[in-house]
């Protein structure tokens, strides 16, 4: 875009970054919108409430040490034989639910961030690659995506993971289980950006800014990184945040299979699948403050990408 | 028509020979199959001995042949865990996935259906904003977080239905069955629930696009300047005009019902395949899950191919395109 700048536009922007947002449709948009700004708000808040964890909750429940079994399995506070300071009770281990859900929600916030990152990267480099050189090349990456958008996401990354842990033993570390999981969410969701990033890239690469960056003889390279992806970013944002929701859905559902992040360090879903064990016998605290955490997050961050997707949707407006 | 034809079936066998090459792959690499059979005190000159009759040393290509072989006579090895043909388990497991995967489909079809057109034709009443409320909650909800909530409200509260298992089977040949017996349909209930509510609210969302749609057109118009009534043009002309996209996705997300019943099985403990091929992920079970892999391959490749072929029949316009697209 640098090239571009000496070209004098018809509507030159004005002010500051924030004046111009402010100014925008975009902004607009948002401010119209009460659902968007209420998912705005739950998701912003569970952010905060997860990072800020281990500074507000009362125990750190990856540390057996500060686990105590003579609080094991209290109610919520509200109920009769409710103590402080577990507010929403325990489990069997003595674990507070409130500092697990939380500890819970910023891991499963990582790992779906972390998993978006690595699909994005991914399936925007290849879908560049693809839309750019053409040819060969993009026979290839677009039958692969073919092939893989066939299967749906939540089988391949429980496959990946499989075969994984075949080949390389059971003793993997924690860190190590997390890594996985991120790859194989990444696997998973790369076809859909890779399909928008070629697409808008074959439109982009006629053009004339294209056209005059190889002129003056720039790599491909740097034409592609440097002056095509910023152009072809935009609907990129709003399949990110959709799939920030699935990618968490995807590791939840994952750890709940019993295949994803181990009980002693418990993500959402894993809190989920440990708390099932204790539906029947009425402690159903175990198990429903997870849920509702992982479902709140996850209708907010899908109500906030459905917004943005016909908020930047100019067929729309 | 027949070149379209030819090149989907050829597309068809890519698909099947990549994930076969994969399933080989995880067969042969993931861990040592020799291992797997020996204990740890077998002398390395018997564990060579094994190698040596599993045809572990061959050449790869003659390896995958022979793997492409059995596969194609069935044969999909000896499970680790339970030290069983695959094929046995699998064909055990068999009836009671497609049993639930076709309740499920039926639940969303019907349901969905009638929700739909519901709120087509009703869209400002509070009942028919209620649906749609729930059906983004039964889009982002993930499946087993579903599946919990039932179990806790209509087995754990309420007490009415089972929270796991098929209940009482009746076995018909090979085939067992759970349509047969009080318990086994009120067994089929909660999971049937589970499993077809994604579908359903797609389905419910579809059909409730398409009839707004279909309600605007001129032949509807016209349909009431005739006289007709209402019922005859809603039923008659609006819904039937919108079943044939309806068909299709329900055709499509068939295949995903199958795949889905992976997580619906787990919560459930339902005894099916899904459920085998999470306890053979957990348990490294390499034979089962590459069969279960290329099992599910084999129905997702066949059923797009049907239902490729059937729009193309159903929907006259698409045969042109398609004509000129190639």
């Amino acid at each position: 875009m640098d090239d571009a700048a000496e070209v004098p536009e018809i509507r030159q922007p004005t002010g500051s970054r924030l004046a111009r947002f402010l100014d925008s449709d975009l902004w607009a948009s948002f401010r119209r919108s009460k659902t968007a700004m209420a998912a705005f708000v739950a998701t912003v808040l569970m952010f905060a409430l997860a990072f800020a964890a281990p500074w507000i909750v009362p125990q750190n429940p990856y540390d057996p040490a500060q686990l105590d079994l003579l609080n094991s399995n209290l109610p919520p506070i509200w109920k009769a034989e409710g103590q402080a300071p577990f507010l929403l009770g325990t489990d069997d281990q003595g674990r507070d639910v409130l500092s697990a859900v939380l500890y819970g929600l910023r891991l499963s916030l990582i790992v779906g961030m972390l998993g978006v990152l690595v699909s994005g990267t991914l399936g925007i480099g290849l879908g560049l690659v693809a839309g750019y050189v053409g040819g060969l090349l993009d026979t290839i990456i677009m039958r692969v995506a073919d092939v893989q958008l066939t299967f749906p996401a939540i089988l391949i990354a429980l496959v990946v993971d499989g075969v994984a842990k075949a080949s390389f033993g059971g003793a993997l570390d924690t860190n190590a289980t997390i890594l996985l999981i991120v790859v194989s969410i990444g696997l998973s969701f790369w076809v859909q950006y890779a399909r928008t990033v070629r697409s808008s890239v074959m439109v982009e690469r006629g053009k004339d800014y294209v056209q005059a960056a190889r002129l003056i003889g720039l790599s491909t390279p740097v034409i592609m990184v440097r002056h095509v992806l910023p152009n072809v970013t935009g609907p990129v944002f709003v399949i990110a945040t959709i799939n920030l929701a699935l990618a968490i859905i995807t590791e939840a559902t994952l750890s709940f299979l019993g295949t994803g992040l181990p009980e002693t360090m418990p993500s959402l879903g894993t809190l989920i699948r440990i708390g099932n064990k204790f539906l029947f016998s009425g402690e159903w605290w175990v198990v429903a403050f997870p849920g509702i955490a992982l479902a709140g997050l996850v209708i907010a961050i899908n109500l906030l990408g459905d917004w943005l997707r016909d908020a930047l949707n100019p067929k729309l407006q | 028509m027949l070149a379209f034809l030819i090149r989907r079936l050829a597309q068809a066998f890519v698909v099947l020979g990549v994930v076969g090459l994969i399933a080989f792959a995880m067969f042969r690499f993931a861990g040592d199959p020799v291992n797997q059979i020996v204990g740890p005190d077998t002398p390395v000159s018997e564990r060579a001995a094994i190698r040596k009759s599993l045809g572990l040393d061959d050449p790869m290509l003659v390896q995958f042949g022979r793997y492409a072989g059995n596969v194609l006579r069935g044969d999909f090895g000896i499970s680790y865990q339970f030290r069983q043909p695959v094929t046995a388990l699998l064909a055990e497991r068999i009836p009671a996935t497609l049993e639930l995967a076709f309740c499920a489909t039926l639940f969303a079809l019907g349901v969905g259906i009638l929700m739909g057109v519901y709120c087509a034709l009703k869209r400002d009443t509070v009942l028919a904003k209620l649906f749609q409320a729930v059906s983004l909650i039964g889009v982002s909800l993930p499946t087993f977080l579903i599946g919990i909530l039932l179990i806790f409200l209509f087995s754990v509260t309420l007490g009415w239905l089972p929270s796991y298992g098929r209940g009482d089977t009746v076995r018909i040949g090979g085939w067992t069955t759970g349509f047969l017996t009080v318990s086994g349909l009120k067994a089929l209930i909660l999971p049937s629930v589970t499993l077809g509510l994604y579908q359903m609210t797609l389905i419910m969302r579809l059909v409730r696009a398409e009839m707004l749609e279909v309600l605007r057109t001129d032949y509807i118009r016209f349909a009431r300047a005739r006289g007709l009534t209402t019922r005859a043009i809603h039923f008659g002309h609006a819904l039937k005009n919108t079943l044939v996209p309806v068909i299709t996705i329900a055709g499509l997300q068939l295949g995903s019902v199958i795949a889905f019943s992976i997580i619906t099985e787990t919560v459930f403990q339902w005894p099916g395949m899904g459920l085998l091929f999470v306890q053979a992920v957990q348990n490294v079970d390499i034979p089962i899950m590459s069969a279960y892999l290329l099992l599910v391959a084999a129905i997702f490749v066949t059923i797009n191919l049907v239902v490729d072929l059937l729009y193309t029949v159903v929907d006259p316009r698409l045969r042109t395109s398609v004509g000129r697209a190639a």
